[in-house]
């Protein structure tokens, strides 16, 4: 199982090379080269895996392990310098503090107090941590290879900005190789050491383009993240004060062996883990850093920003779940969540930025995904898997697709893809498909719903509830009108777009659909063979969250659904249609684009959707949630630490 | 076998009563507003003449997204009337109404457009109401399933008086009755011409209104849910009060002018937080 | 042969009249006359309609649309001129801006003279209307049957417009 190191250790190491490395051509080879390598390499990793019998592994590396622990120390120390120059240089004095103050205090801890008889182990490998790594190989890879034909685009039409791919790369795989270490990671201090990394990560790629715009935003990203690590920090040295250990397994074990008040105290490091959840997981109060980092270039958007990196908050929650299951900490994690599900959705509404569509719902989706490990129960966990399965690859795909899109009509605007069907086909099809995998039945998101709204029935969870039904409506709306806005039919006739979509963006954008419709597929069969034994793994009592008669009715939906518009579709190719103009009380120009004015002369239809952003723009509502998430969160808060000390 | 039946029963029977309804609720209209009104089988009358027309349309794939939105909601309703998953129903109705949405915009006229965009706000509006019924059900019953729901003890109303009220009120949205037929109206002439059916004619609107007969029987069956229980008397009392509802929302109709969408949102998401809301609260207090 | 004549959709347009024949046409819909007896339904929508009723006569600016509407009816379809000025042009025959009655424009198939035409003729000329509607759907029906033939639809519809009823 050395392969677990070299997912972590091989990115690394590239992206090293890559930065050496001016020539785009060789560069790009190299970078084809290691994606095909790092994808092969998780594929055999999870064959390996299995073939042991799927079981959970704990890996120690041995005699080195001391040494490999202070070199990740010396790495955090030279993070810390990094990031204080960096603070420095643009004048963001305060924010190397949030940067200072952990590390020094893990340095600290890591050097005096730590209790040295603890576990050497430092992996951990189980079915959550497989399906992170298949998440961030496969999904991550085939952005990377996106990124390569994006990024070739993107400095032909801005020639402002400063090539600097060779930096872009480096970081893409840098950042690879954190995911891996994170979510293979068994020890506090590494957690803390890769999630401090990908902050940083996501902190460069934001700034990539160096606009006074990208720089504020990559600083806000940075504070927001790094108040994470701050509160990760210290929940790790409180906790490894206490229990005497930094094995983060035996937190969640303790977390769910609380008995008496004298356990409180360990919902303490548990809830400050959360909070650093939700400042990586873009939850309200702090999810304003996510829709700032949409001024990065398309392929960090989607890698970082819905895919994987945001995922890492959700994954420790889920880890976590077990642990918070009935506790005030479940009550703070299900509540902002499932809030965060219900306003992402309504602000999503009032955007017409496609991009802003895609952060929003990012951040509703994730909302909902923290509201199911908040509640804390195997039916919820069983539709968070699936939420955050679908969700990667259905936001990878609509990230890829509107940046695909931006390149070939210069604008990323929802009203300015009316009509796309008919003047970029196949990437509006592609499109298509993104968004119905996003809420339309029978696509995993929806089914995930069924099981979360059940589950928060069965925990008395009222308020989840109600954000869930009232949020599922909002979402549907936003969503829809999008798929709207692509078939409806065109403005004017004249206007042809040249569709320049390279062949390497082409194949990720297509395997991305393929994997989304494959999975939808076989989505009763995944549940059954994989996700069934997560929960078991999780919970240790089998339950069966997917009940046979729904499995059957779900597997003659998807059929069905398939199957009703191929037919309709082929039963409406032999009807013979009489095409008329379209009604505008008989005042067209001889076509449907234009009628007659009040002059006599022609007039350009324009159809526009529904926004309403003076109702519930996020200038209107971003204040308002922001303090009562704030609060709710403070609150609880001192409440856990209250009765923990 | 008995599912299977049922839902079979339904496909068939469906458009029969729909139509029924249909030509009930014109006649009554009529009597109303001191009117004959037009025969009872009017509707199906009507049925055929758009079915002998020629076939037009805006834009090719209007009749297949049509056709596809009449299949998806036949599977809803066959799905309720087999007892399957109340929830996965009405997951199934959303896909459906998305193509109904779909079929409107796909021409790009302003009247259709404007008239699908309001229909979507009518999903906004009554969609978690709907949810919150399934919820209810499961919250006295314990199941999703329509099958053991029809067998309890005592009628769900008895414990939903809350969630029933809301889904009779967004009932009002879903049969596209006045105040709230924003998107399209039965009634000739508004401000929107005919509104998201504007650019359909003879074959398509024949499919409109074949799919309306199937989702109005699929409603009626899920208003008949609340009354239903083990006892088959119960089965009467239920068509007694889908009568009763079905007056009720041509009373409604007839009495008030349409209102703003803004204020239809408003309304019914306050109705579905206030009544179901509550009944919701002391449901789960009480457990 | 299916009986299409119980449910004749109307679609009324106003060209350039006094409105005094709208106004009469407007009052056959009334709950008076209740013309819904009859599966009459006055919709707003050309794709919708089968019967056209047009009132006021044809100007320079709305031929262009008198014609769209006309086209936009899916076959079989009526057209009634109701209202001297729809028939010929009526007083304004004469202005300068004025083409004439509504067959200048499209095939007209019944005419109902009067000034304003009262609403017993406009039903009277409606009731025509129908039975020519359930003519002309009998043979579009035999047309469809019939599609080997080739027959042309259109010159049978022209031939179709040549019988036209005349209001006494």
């Amino acid at each position: 199982m050395t392969l677990g190191f070299f997912l972590i250790c091989f990115p690394i190491i590239m992206s090293l090379i890559i930065f050496c490395i001016r020539v785009n051509k060789i560069r790009n080879f190299i970078a084809y080269l290691s994606t095909i390598i790092i994808m092969a390499a998780v594929g055999v990793f999870t064959f390996f895996w299995v073939k042991n019998g799927s079981q959970i592994m704990q890996l120690s590396i041995g005699e080195i392990t001391e040494a490999v622990d202070k070199l990740i120390l010396i790495a955090e120390l030279i993070l810390m310098v990094v990031v204080t120059i960096l603070c420095f240089k643009y004048k963001k004095y305060w924010i190397s503090l949030l940067s200072i103050v952990p590390t020094l205090l893990i340095a600290y801890f890591e050097l005096f107090l730590k209790n040295e008889a603890d576990t050497d182990i430092r992996l951990y490998i189980d079915h959550l941590s497989i399906l992170m790594c298949l998440i961030v190989g496969v999904i991550g890879c085939l952005i990377v290879i996106y990124a390569v034909g994006y990024m070739h685009g993107y400095h032909h039409h801005h020639i402002d900005i400063e090539d600097r791919r060779y930096y872009f790369f480096m970081i893409l795989f840098m950042f690879l190789g954190c995911m891996f270490g994170f979510v293979l990671s068994e020890n506090l201090l590494w957690i803390d050491f890769f999630w401090e990394m990908t902050s940083v990560c996501s902190f460069l790629l934001i700034g990539y383009t160096k606009t006074e715009e990208a720089i504020n935003n990559s600083f806000r990203a940075l504070w927001k993240n790094l108040l994470g690590g701050c509160a990760l920090a210290v929940a790790i040295v409180y906790f490894g004060i206490k229990a005497q250990t930094v094995s983060f397994h035996s937190l969640i074990i303790m977390g769910q062996r609380i008995s008496d008040h004298s356990d409180m105290w360990v919902l303490m490091p548990i809830a400050l883990i959360a909070f650093a959840a939700f400042t990586k997981a873009a939850q309200f109060p702090f999810s304003t850093w996510l829709i700032g980092a949409m001024v990065a270039p398309t392929p960090s958007s989607a890698l970082l920003h819905s895919a994987t990196m945001v995922k890492a908050g959700i994954y420790i929650l889920f880890r976590l779940s077990p642990a918070m299951a009935g506790t005030r900490v479940g009550l703070m994690v299900s509540f902002i969540g499932g809030f965060t599900f219900f306003a992402a959705s309504v602000i999503a509404i009032a955007q017409s930025d496609g991009k802003k569509v895609l952060a929003f719902s990012t951040i509703s989706n994730l909302g909902l995904m923290v509201a199911c490990a908040g509640v804390g129960r195997a039916e919820t966990i069983w539709a968070g898997v699936f939420l955050m399965i679908f969700h990667a690859i259905s936001k990878s795909l609509l990230f890829q697709d509107v940046g695909a899109t931006e390149n070939s009509i210069h604008s990323r605007d929802v009203e300015d893809m009316h009509g796309l069907l008919y003047r970029l086909p196949r990437l509006a099809i592609i499109m298509f498909i993104g968004i119905a995998g996003m809420f339309l039945a029978p696509f995993g998101m929806l089914i995930s719903k069924w099981s979360a709204l059940k589950a928060s029935v069965d925990e008395s969870n009222i308020l989840l509830v109600f954000f869930i039904c009232f949020g599922s409506a909002t979402t549907s709306f936003y969503w829809t009108k999008w798929m709207g806005k692509i078939i409806s039919h065109e403005h004017t006739d004249e206007e042809k777009v040249r569709d320049i979509t390279k062949k390497n963006e082409l194949i990720s954008l297509i395997v991305h659909a393929i994997l989304m419709i494959t999975l939808c597929a076989f989505f009763p069969l995944l549940s059954k063979l994989y996700v069934d034994s997560l929960l078991m793994e999780m919970f240790g009592t089998y339950e069966d969250v997917l009940p046979i008669s729904i499995l059957y009715i779900l597997v003659a939906i998807i059929i069905f659904v398939f199957a009703i518009p191929f037919f309709a579709y082929i039963a409406s190719k032999k009807m013979k249609t009489n095409i008329k103009l379209s009604y505008m009380n008989g005042i067209n120009v001889g076509n449907n684009n234009e009628f007659v004015n009040s002059f006599g002369d022609p007039k350009q239809v324009w159809m526009s959707n529904y926004y309403f952003h003076k109702k519930i723009g996020q200038r209107k509502l971003m204040m308002p949630i922001q303090v009562f998430t704030t609060a709710w969160i403070v609150v609880l808060l001192s409440m856990i630490i209250s009765s923990a000390i | 076998m008995k599912a299977i039946i049922c839902s079979l029963c339904y496909v068939i029977f469906a458009p029969l009563i729909g139509g029924l309804l249909d030509g009930l609720d014109r006649k009554i209209s009529a009597r109303m507003q001191g009117r004959v009104g037009p025969p009872l089988l009017q509707p199906f009358y009507d049925l055929n003449k758009l079915h002998n027309k020629q076939l037009i349309a805006v834009s090719k794939s209007q009749t297949f997204l049509m056709i596809s939105y009449l299949l998806m909601m036949i599977l809803t309703g066959a799905l309720f009337y087999a007892g399957y998953d109340i929830l996965m129903c009405f997951f199934v109705m959303s896909t459906a109404s998305t193509f109904l949405y779909f079929a409107a915009i796909v021409t790009g006229s302003p009247y259709s457009t404007i008239g699908a965009s309001r229909e979507l706000i009518q999903m906004m509006a009554y969609e978690p109401a709907v949810l919150l019924a399934c919820v209810g059900f499961y919250l006295c019953m314990g199941t999703f399933d329509v099958a053991k729901i029809i067998n309890s003890v005592v009628s769900p109303i008895v414990y939903l008086p809350g969630f029933f009220i809301a889904f009779v009120f967004i009932l009002t949205i879903k049969l596209r009755k006045s105040p709230f037929d924003i998107s399209t109206s039965h009634h000739a002439h508004q401000e929107l011409i005919k509104g998201l059916t504007t650019e359909f004619g003879a074959k398509n609107l024949a499919l409109f209104q074949l799919t309306e007969w199937y989702e109005v029987t699929f409603l009626c069956g899920v208003v008949g849910l609340f009354i239903i229980n083990s006892n088959p008397i119960s089965i009467i009392g239920a068509i007694a009060v889908v009568f009763v509802v079905w007056f009720l929302e041509i009373l409604i109709d007839n009495c008030s002018a349409r209102v703003k969408f803004d204020l239809m949102l408003k309304i019914s998401w306050i109705v579905t937080l206030l009544s179901a809301g509550v009944n919701l609260l002391i449901l789960m207090i009480n457990r | 042969m299916s009986m299409v004549k119980k449910s004749p959709w109307v679609l009324h347009y106003d060209g350039s009249s006094c409105n005094g024949c709208d106004i009469e046409v407007l009052a056959c819909l009334t709950p008076v006359y209740d013309a819904e007896r009859f599966g009459i339904i006055n919709t707003g929508d050309p794709m919708q309609a089968d019967i056209l009723l047009l009132t006021g006569g044809i100007n320079s600016q709305n031929q262009a649309v008198v014609k769209q509407l006309y086209d936009q009816m899916p076959r079989p379809k009526v057209v009634v001129a109701i209202g001297v000025c729809a028939c010929t042009g009526g007083v304004f025959k004469e202005c300068y801006n004025i083409i004439g009655g509504a067959d200048t424009t499209v095939p007209v198939d019944i005419y109902v003279p009067g000034c304003a035409a009262r609403p017993q003729a406009i039903i009277d000329g409606i009731v025509q209307a129908i039975d020519l509607f359930q003519k002309r759907s009998d043979e579009h029906e035999l047309l469809m049957k019939n599609k080997g033939k080739k027959a042309d639809l259109k010159t049978k519809e022209n031939n179709n417009s040549s019988d036209k009823g005349n209001e006494a």
